[in-house]
């Protein structure tokens, strides 16, 4: 198998994986928050600084469809990650 | 069905603290991008690419665990046996880096600590204990899937220890450090089983399809592998 149809597949499958499959995510908190609230220091978290940004938390603003709200989250997130990923590791590749 | 927060909030780790981990971070960071210029040619670089954004997408489910809880791959082992150690760092960072400032997950403030024990501990404490493991376990598909396995299951206790040091240096609440300790351990010493299957599963699939393609398996004996 190419190289190139490697990367395409793996790409598709990251998109099904953050658009659809993203949908059915545990909700229970992560390790981290759970052990946060269990030992007692989860209230010194403190809001992130973009909090108010229109995908914070993995959902589109002003969205009630939560399965279309982290769909879009999930697309636009693997978007962003690949043309920085793909851009940065191409710039760094021996020449 | 919400997502939950999967990484340091602002506010766990006082200032100093933070500042002080965005520094070690970022010399390692700075470790690889020079250490990746080495380990990556025209074949890895692609992959490269594609191993953070398949990290970003797995970070989004989170698996359940018992007891309430749920966890996440780091995918800090998957990268380094992948593309890489350095090349890994760099793809874990990517995706921490998108998640804060996009998806509000992980404190703009914790960006440093978070990178240090996901894209920096688990990723290249997973590929220390990888090459130990390959050197006593067999040369073969097994031999290299087991250290795949052991190694990305211990990167999770391993950043959670991490974080139990950052606590340590700089928790703003008041709280035991052992009751910390035995917590963050405890859990995701459980959850470091979700890492493993996933890891393993992911790297035993480039392996079926292209070997030569796998960072980590590069003095495997072709003829054991396929």
């Amino acid at each position: 198998m190419t190289t190139k149809k490697i990367v395409l597949i793996g790409l598709a499958i990251s998109i099904f994986i953050a658009s659809m499959l993203s949908f059915y995510a545990s909700a229970n908190p992560d390790g981290l928050e759970f052990v946060a609230e269990q030992v007692g220091f989860l209230n010194t978290a403190k809001d992130s600084a973009v909090s108010g940004s229109p995908l914070a938390d993995y959902a589109l603003i002003g969205q009630e469809n939560e399965r279309f709200s982290v769909g879009i989250a999930g697309i636009v997130g693997v978007i962003l990650t690949a043309v920085i990923s793909f851009g940065l590791f191409t710039f760094l590749k021996k020449r | 069905m919400k997502i939950p927060q999967l990484h340091i909030p602002d506010g766990f780790i006082n200032a100093p603290v933070s500042i002080l981990f965005l520094v070690i971070s970022a010399f390692f960071v700075f470790l690889a991008l020079r250490g990746a210029k080495n380990q990556l040619d025209e074949k890895v670089a692609p992959l490269a690419g594609l191993a953070a954004v398949f990290i970003f997408a797995m970070q989004m489910i989170n698996f359940p665990v018992a007891a309430g809880t749920s966890g996440h791959l780091i995918g800090g082992a998957l990268a380094a046996i992948l593309i890489g150690p350095w090349a890994g760092v760099l793809a874990v960072t990517v995706v921490l880096i998108v998640q804060a400032l996009v998806f509000a997950d992980g404190g703009l403030t914790a960006i440093g600590l978070n990178v240090f024990i996901m894209a920096v501990l688990a990723t290249l404490g997973a590929w220390y204990i990888f090459r130990l493991l390959q050197k006593i376990f067999p040369k073969n598909r097994i031999g290299f899937l087991s250290a795949t396995a052991i190694a990305s299951y211990l990167s999770v206790p391993i950043s959670a220890i991490g974080f139990t040091l950052q606590f340590a240096l700089g928790g703003t609440a008041a709280i035991t450090l052992d009751k910390v300790l035995i917590a963050m351990v405890g859990v995701h010493s459980v959850i470091g089983i979700g890492e493993a299957i996933i890891t393993v599963l992911t790297i035993s699939a480039v392996l079926s399809v292209r070997k030569d393609l796998v960072y980590g398996a590069s003095n495997l004996k072709l003829s054991l592998v396929n």
